[in-house]
């Protein structure tokens, strides 16, 4: 015991020790090295942020996507502005004395500590600039800090870009890194990958002359710390297409989103209508966003991401495969079809075809009895029934269905496949059956999918069961992206086998050659589709289709909606086939069809109201 | 009646004193680093001095409770309190709101939020106090051995998965603790070892550690000890275990921990790829060199309380809470720095001092508890101002804002003047 007693005393020196050698720190840096004392005391030292530029993002051919340009912030220390030419400085920022005590007044009310630098004038043009900077020694107290901001040169992918803006007081808050003044991504790409993007701030101090003027590093730049220029990134876009389909999509509601089934990579994403990216930059950005924000026809919402859409018939090819791995239906299964499908009491109507109607067929025709059909002997495999919806439902998720992706996109959508807890709650427990719900079979009723789930549904039957996660950055600096993050080189299956995938594949290219997608067949190319039509409780249907080639190495798949347009056949065909023309051959050879499509009109009837249903996380 | 005064009367005043000059101090220094001329108010429930002032008094509150606690309750409610620690402490992983990447913190309601990861560290400092209190216990037994570590891993494993590696690592310092009560010296030495392991294994490239593990161990065997053949098998299987252990933490990081928060850590660490690598250390020198420059600034004497213009969110974040110290730097200058750093010492000093003189093994552990988790919050906060010691989140005790931390290095701390009070008691 008293060995161990004497243990205190090396505990104890511990301590001593530990105080002692930062005693003897404190006394290095406080007392030995003078320069720190010089550099805080002396006013003729300025601390100036090194903002790096952000990186750029270039298509997947290597085209700029985006761009930085110069910006010129006039930054105001407000304790050391003294004898300031009110006037002089209003009218080379052209603001009056009015705006010029606003500024202050405003910076008060936010507390503003009074020797710390604030942006008093944001992002002013060039011309200003130059003026400005001649003239900035009659002005004590303010410099201007240089910065680059975005550039878009080519106007496209504005959603799915993003866009950049000054960081909230919340964001500094819950932040160790982020400092009031600086620049965030805040939606789309810019948002998803802001970390690689920005780089790092970092801080030079520099002395400055009486007449206000920067001269050399203080102390050869040995406090200073340099900022890292951001990482550039490749997207998978290519900026030729995503042209392409905004140039479609002009005049209509909706989306297009083209997957490349292999990767997974998005190579174009677009969403209507859409605004210049442009608009969002620079010194009238706040402004642009309110006038945005406040447009009817919703341009700054990502539909590609956030609507979400009974998928119609184009559901039914995946109803056709979960029936064959439950082994209810064969390729030789045969219903009848009499207009429709009719029982207990339930009739759901079809168009007029060849009856009784085989697996493939039924997919070429789209025939709705065979689905309703297909589906009640999928739920009514098992007992109860709900045990049999359970599992029909585990299915369909299994194709990315009703859950995020999730992409590397943010603010996706889950969607909706309702879970049998919801019906139960609506019927009441062992109270709905199969034909309770029986549009699902063809999928209407309550589903909901994004055009973003839709066209990776596309890719996974061009890749006959699987899909990669869909991205659309291909390389973060020169990392590829499945190095950089492995969730998006990984292979999701679903739960159907392979085997099954060949008879709708087939029936896919059918639809094609004589089928509902007769008009978006391309010469040369074998493609595999299938129209669909999302019904719109509030006005005209949704037009759908998804499509990919060629059929048997898959390039594209692509999921087209267009809003308030009728059946899939009259708009959302020969969109997604115009596309998959250009990206498979670079151009295209239908210069009718081309020009009906751009040219094309298909706007809601009534006023004020978004068909796209958005599904409440 | 009886009772009460002899409370009083047995009251360590020395302790008290340092603690109220020590919290007096930390409110001082977060008004001053969130000082405004502009705008002047003392207790705006706004700003972060306001809300410690709130926090001080529901501190003394809680200190005054436990001060008239029967101390009895302490060693036999030991295991109860800690085993709800743990249970909170699971649950926050569950039930807490994401904060910096982080699930540690708890709702409570009213815009705050605690964070039970604070609180543990009492609690754990009781239960060991408790299993190594008891009569028959020797620590020269395995099992003892095995038992005192897992009452202290237990917490390290859950707040590890909560994302506060910072706050993990202070348990490393119950160490001391089983130093104190009988494991070899060695082991004091390993617990270094571990530690140093623990933060190199994250920050290092493996090959480079795995150098520096193999001359480590060819360096133990030439210059301790006789060169025999067992000594050699000895020394590398030290060593290979070493090698094991940075391993294994590479295990819990890619594999027992999900994904994101992996990528979070290691974003934090900079370790997602070699273009972010830099960018986190970066990111880090960037506040060392921030601090040294506001500390370096005070001088002798300072400029004086309030008059900083280095610090006070200007370009170091996180000024009022793990980068407080800076403040004192800048404001108060050696002189300050160094009292604060002379009043910690004496503090830490007077609990071992305290340790040494009861009857009760209990209240001895729970002493030397105490005494460790204060240096190494001490040693490791400091050094980080000062860069010399790696930049890990944890906050300098009594100074740093926030309610969590001071709540429990206050409860930490009076449950050891309580215990002291009654040392006379106890035959
Ligand atoms: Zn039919």
């Amino acid at each position: 015991m008293k060995q161990l007693s004497s243990r205190q005393y090396v505990i104890a020196g511990l301590v001593v020790a530990i105080c002692l050698t930062y005693i003897g720190r404190l006394f290095f840096i406080q007392i030995v090295d003078d320069k720190y004392k010089i550099m805080s005391v002396n006013n003729a030292i300025r601390r100036i942020v090194d903002y790096p530029p952000r990186g750029v993002i270039y298509d997947r051919t290597g085209k700029l996507l985006v761009a930085n340009q110069a910006a010129y912030d006039l930054m105001v220390i407000p304790n050391q502005v003294k004898d300031c030419d009110t006037t002089e400085l209003c009218r080379l920022i052209n603001i009056d004395t009015k705006g010029f005590n606003d500024r202050f007044a405003k910076l008060k009310k936010q507390k503003h500590p009074w020797y710390q630098p604030a942006v008093f004038e944001g992002q002013l043009s060039g011309k200003a600039y130059a003026a400005l900077q001649e003239k900035l020694y009659d002005f004590q107290g303010f410099y201007v800090q240089a910065r680059t901001i975005r550039n878009y040169p080519k106007n496209v992918g504005a959603h799915l870009l993003g866009y950049v803006g000054e960081v909230s007081e919340k964001i500094v808050k819950d932040s160790s890194y982020y400092l009031m003044g600086d620049y965030i991504g805040l939606s789309g790409i810019e948002k998803s990958y802001e970390v690689p993007l920005r780089g790092i701030r970092g801080v030079r101090h520099v002395e400055k002359d009486v007449f206000n003027r920067e001269r050399a590093a203080f102390a050869d730049g040995r406090f200073d710390t340099l900022g890292i220029a951001g990482v550039d990134l490749t997207s998978s876009i290519d900026l030729d297409l995503q042209e392409y389909g905004e140039k479609l999509m002009r005049n209509k509601i909706g989306s297009i989103v083209a997957i490349e089934p292999a990767t997974g990579e998005i190579l174009a994403l677009v969403s209507s209508p859409t605004y210049d990216p442009n608009l969002l930059v620079g010194h009238e950005r706040s402004k642009n966003y309110v006038v945005l924000l406040r447009d009817t026809m919703k341009p700054l919402f990502n539909r590609a991401l956030m609507a979400s859409y009974p998928p119609g018939s184009t559901f039914k090819i995946a109803n056709a495969l979960v029936g064959q791995e439950i082994g209810v239906v064969t390729p030789d299964t045969r219903y009848s079809c009499n207009r429709g499908f009719s029982a207990g009491g339930v009739h759901v109507g079809c168009h007029a075809h060849a009856s009784p109607v085989d697996l493939k067929f039924s997919i070429t025709t789209s025939c709705n009895a065979y689905y309703c059909n297909v589906f009640r002997s999928i739920v009514e495999h098992y007992k109860p029934s709900e045990a049999g919806y359970r599992t029909w439902r585990d299915y369909i998720m299994s194709f990315g269905f009703g859950a995020k992706l999730p992409s590397d996109l943010p603010n996706e959508l889950r969607g909706n496949v309702p879970s049998a807890e919801y019906y139960n709650k609506m019927y009441g427990k062992g109270r709905w059956k199969a034909l309770s719900v029986i549009s699902l079979g063809i999928g209407q009723g309550e589903m909901g999918v994004t055009p973003l789930q839709m066209a990776n549904y596309t890719a996974t039957l061009a890749n006959r069961g699987w899909y990669i996660l869909p991205h659309a950055i291909k390389k973060v600096g020169d990392k590829p992206i499945g190095v950089y993050n492995p969730k998006f080189g990984e292979k999701h299956y679903t739960k159907v086998q392979k085997k099954y995938f060949d008879v709708v594949v087939d029936a896919m290219a059918n639809v094609m050659t004589n089928g509902t997608g007769r008009i978006a067949q391309i010469d040369s190319v074998v493609l595999g589709g299938k129209t669909g039509t999302a019904q719109n409780p509030h006005g005209k249907d949704h037009s759908i289709f998804i499509c990919f080639g060629p059929v048997a190495n898959p390039k594209i798949a692509i999921a087209v909606y267009v809003e308030n347009a009728g059946f899939g056949a009259t708009w959302a065909a020969p969109i997604a086939s115009l596309m998959i023309e250009k990206y498979l051959k670079g151009k295209t050879k239908r210069p009718e069809m081309e020009k009906r499509m751009m040219e094309g009109v298909v706007l809601p009837v009534y006023e004020n109201k978004t068909s796209a249903t958005p599904v409440d996380e | 009646m009886r009772e009460q005064r002899s409370i009083v009367q047995n009251i360590d005043w020395p302790l008290l004193v340092i603690y109220i000059a020590l919290v007096t101090m930390g409110w001082l220094n977060i008004y001053a680093a969130v000082y405004d001329p502009e705008n002047i108010s003392l207790f705006d429930l706004d700003m972060q001095y306001g809300k410690q002032a709130m926090f001080i008094g529901i501190c003394a509150l809680v200190g005054t409770v436990i001060l008239f606690t029967d101390g009895k309750l302490f060693p036999t409610f030991s295991f109860w309190i800690y085993a709800f620690m743990m249970v909170l402490l699971v649950a926050t992983i569950f039930l807490g709101k994401e904060v910096k990447g982080s699930h540690s913190w708890l709702n409570i309601g009213g815009g705050f939020s605690l964070q039970p990861a604070e609180l543990a560290k009492f609690s754990t400092c009781l239960a060991l106090a408790r299993y190594l209190g008891e009569i028959n216990i020797k620590m020269d037994k395995l099992q003892t051995r095995l038992i005192s570590a897992a009452l202290i891993l237990l917490p390290v494993i859950i707040i590890l998965m909560q994302n506060e590696t910072g706050l993990a690592i202070v348990y490393f310092s119950f160490v001391f603790v089983l130093y104190r009560e009988g494991l070899p010296g060695g082991f004091l030495l390993l617990g270094f070892a571990v530690a140093l392991l623990f933060i190199l294994s994250l920050l290092v490239e493996k090959t480079i550690l795995f150098a520096i593990i193999g001359a480590a161990a060819i360096l133990v065997f030439m210059f301790f000890g006789k060169r025999r053949f067992s000594r050699l098998l000895r020394v590398a299987a030290v060593a290979g275990m070493a090698v094991a252990f940075t391993f294994s933490v590479n295990y819990i990081f890619t594999k027992v921990l999900k994904p994101h928060q992996s990528i979070r850590i290691n974003a934090l660490l900079g370790k997602i790829d070699e273009s972010n690598r830099k960018i986190a250390e970066k990111g880090i020198l960037y506040n060392v060199n921030q601090s040294k420059i506001a500390i370096g600034s005070g001088g002798l004497v300072g400029k004086g309380w309030t008059k900083g213009t280095q610090t006070k969110y200007d370009f170091v974040p996180e000024q009022d809470t793990d980068f407080i110290f800076c403040t004192v730097g800048e404001e108060w200058g050696f002189i300050g720095s160094s009292a604060v750093l002379l009043l910690f010492m004496t503090l830490i000093l007077r609990i071992i001092y305290i340790a040494e003189r009861q009857k009760a093994p209990f209240t001895r552990i729970y002493a030397y508890g105490v005494a460790s988790i204060l240096m190494f919050h001490l040693m490791v906060n400091v050094g980080m101002t000062l860069g010399l010691m790696p930049v890990i989140g944890i906050p300098l005790p009594f100074f740093s804002y926030g309610g969590s931390s001071l709540l429990g290095f206050t409860i930490l701390l009076f449950i050891l003047i309580r215990l002291d009070s009654y040392r006379m008691q106890i035959l």
